[in-house]
């Protein structure tokens, strides 16, 4: 029987560990890099392509970033380009998506799963379950501002559900060609699979959403009252089930879907047709 | 018959150390199993809590190299091979002996949370009706054996040591289980805000993770009760509805 020595002040009550200090033997480490990686990629991105203002669109094609356009230069914009009397800094580039991004970025900032990963990730708080934190002078939660303020994610939904109609509005869009005679003509191309795609997928995060699954019938104490908010609520408890699954596939096709009409808007590839009607 | 090294906390709160130990390993054996002949060879006076060995008294709670777990039902099997396995008490409370720790703060806490309040009975004879599908949300909660994995893995308790103001995630299923029951007529909303601190809890699904039961508790108790705390007030339209007198008065009690 041999003995080893461990560091007992944290088996004592309400003494916290060491950062990263764990007895875990797993690589607890692997999901909150790939989150930080993943996420933080993607705020990049993101970031990057909203301030630029070019390279948005072709033909029938708009990037989701950018949509809906309320102003901008762009056949897809709605009340045309930016109006004199709006205000915009001197010095960033006039761009839509600025415009209209904080709302699905909202949204996503204020995602119960996101909260839950990044905080993990970017705050290490904690980095992983039953892994020390970094030490801090105190603790807050989501109790004080700044973060009492994930409790409007509701808000973000509704903003969210409305831009998706957009989304869906230009999926529509996306199969209508221009022909050499003027007329249009119903049509498929990659850029209108990849926007189709984009929207199902922001669907199926959109309607997993947990706000949603508490105002479409969660509240309700009684659901045999109300058999068709509880049939609602099942559908809806069925896609937060996979609520994660969606997060992350709906990031990578909103992403991928800017990527896509960019560099045909570059010209660096081209929109492959794959049939006409 | 194959031999496995364990190292196992043995102190008190004044202090302690990894013993290690060596004992036979058969087929089927869980750690307790374990535990329990190294109690028998070696060292009679290890402490160790245990009583049903089926995972359903919750009293073996312990941290398997590094994991909350119930030590009967962590099978020998699923460990690593060849590695000493490391079985300490429970971190977030406090000490006793060995792998026994003191867990009546749970029981202060539970005191504090207002207890079921049925409407007025259905039937002359006292009793009420209810439907199926009404009853069918909380009984995933009555699962909960208190084993209290949960609150030792929730980081709010074990890393930031807000027992004096924070409720733990045990005591959000149990409140979720009266809120949504559908006779109940309690409101304990304010109290889940103000009393619980439900805000502290940031959603890090720890104690889902680890729940014996398979309870979903974040995405089926806290978080629901976090959105029962943005109607009442967080929600700006809501409360303008309130104040309105318009709404359906679903989420009110016995609705």
């Amino acid at each position: 029987m041999a003995t080893t020595a461990v560091p007992t002040d944290r088996l004592r009550f309400g003494r916290p560990a060491g950062f990263a200090q764990t007895a875990r033997r797993d690589a607890w480490w692997i999901e909150p890099v790939l989150t930080l990686v993943g996420l933080g990629s993607f705020v990049v991105y993101a970031t990057w392509a909203a301030l630029q203002g070019k390279f948005y669109y072709i033909g029938n094609l708009l990037s989701p970033f950018y949509s809906p356009e309320i102003w901008g230069p762009s056949p897809h914009a709605m009340f045309g380009p930016q109006p004199a009397w709006l205000p915009w800094p001197s010095f960033l580039p006039f761009s839509a998506a600025i415009l209209v991004l904080a709302i699905p970025g909202n949204f996503r900032l204020t995602c119960y799963y996101y909260r839950g990963a990044y905080y993990k990730a970017f705050w290490a708080d904690p980095p992983a379950c039953g892994v020390g934190e970094p030490a801090r002078g105190s603790y807050l939660g989501e109790r004080t501002l700044p973060l009492v303020m994930q409790n409007v994610h509701r808000y973000f939904l509704y903003g969210a559900i409305l831009v998706w109609f957009f989304l869906v509005h230009d999926v529509w869009k996306a199969v209508w060609f221009l022909q050499a005679d003027g007329t249009e003509a119903l049509g498929l191309s990659v850029g209108g699979v990849v926007l189709a795609v984009n929207v199902v997928l922001l669907w199926f995060y959109c309607t997993g959403c947990h706000s949603l699954r508490h105002l479409i019938g969660g509240r309700l104490k009684v659901f045999s009252k109300h058999p068709m908010q509880h049939m609602a609520w099942k559908v809806v408890t069925w896609l937060n089930c996979r609520h994660k699954l969606f997060a992350w596939c709906s990031l990578f096709s909103v992403g991928f879907s800017d990527i896509y009409v960019r560099l045909c808007a570059m010209g660096v590839w081209h929109d492959l047709r794959l049939f006409m009607i | 018959m194959a031999q496995a090294t364990f190292q196992i906390f043995r102190g008190d709160s004044k202090g302690g150390a990894l013993q290690t130990y060596t004992t036979d390993v058969g087929e089927g054996m869980v750690a307790l199993d374990c535990v329990h002949q190294i109690q028998a060879e070696s060292a009679p006076d290890l402490a160790v809590r245990w009583n049903c060995k089926a995972g359903k008294c919750g009293s073996c709670s312990a941290e398997v190299n590094g994991r909350p777990r119930l030590l009967c039902m962590t099978r020998m099997a699923d460990l690593p091979e060849g590695e000493p396995v490391r079985i300490e008490p429970m971190h977030t409370f406090p000490l006793l002996r060995d792998l026994v720790t003191d867990v009546s703060w749970n029981y202060g806490v539970k005191k504090k949370i207002a207890k079921f309040a049925p409407r007025k009975p259905d039937a002359a004879d006292g009793s009420w009706r209810m439907q199926q599908e009404d009853i069918d949300r909380v009984q995933e909660f009555r699962k909960c054996i208190e084993c209290y994995l949960c609150q030792d893995v929730c980081h709010v308790l074990r890393d930031h040591a807000k027992h004096d103001e924070f409720a733990g995630p045990r005591f959000f299923v149990y409140t979720a289980a009266l809120e949504m029951h559908p006779i109940d007529t309690g409101d304990r909303i304010d109290a889940v805000k103000d009393e619980q601190n439900i805000g502290y809890c940031n959603i890090t699904k720890c104690c889902t993770t680890v729940c014996p039961e398979g309870i979903t508790i974040t995405d089926n108790a806290i978080i629901p009760l976090k959105e029962r705390v943005a109607d009442k007030h967080y929600d700006p339209l809501l409360w303008l509805a309130r104040k309105l007198g318009i709404g359906d008065g679903e989420t009110g009690a016995g609705a």
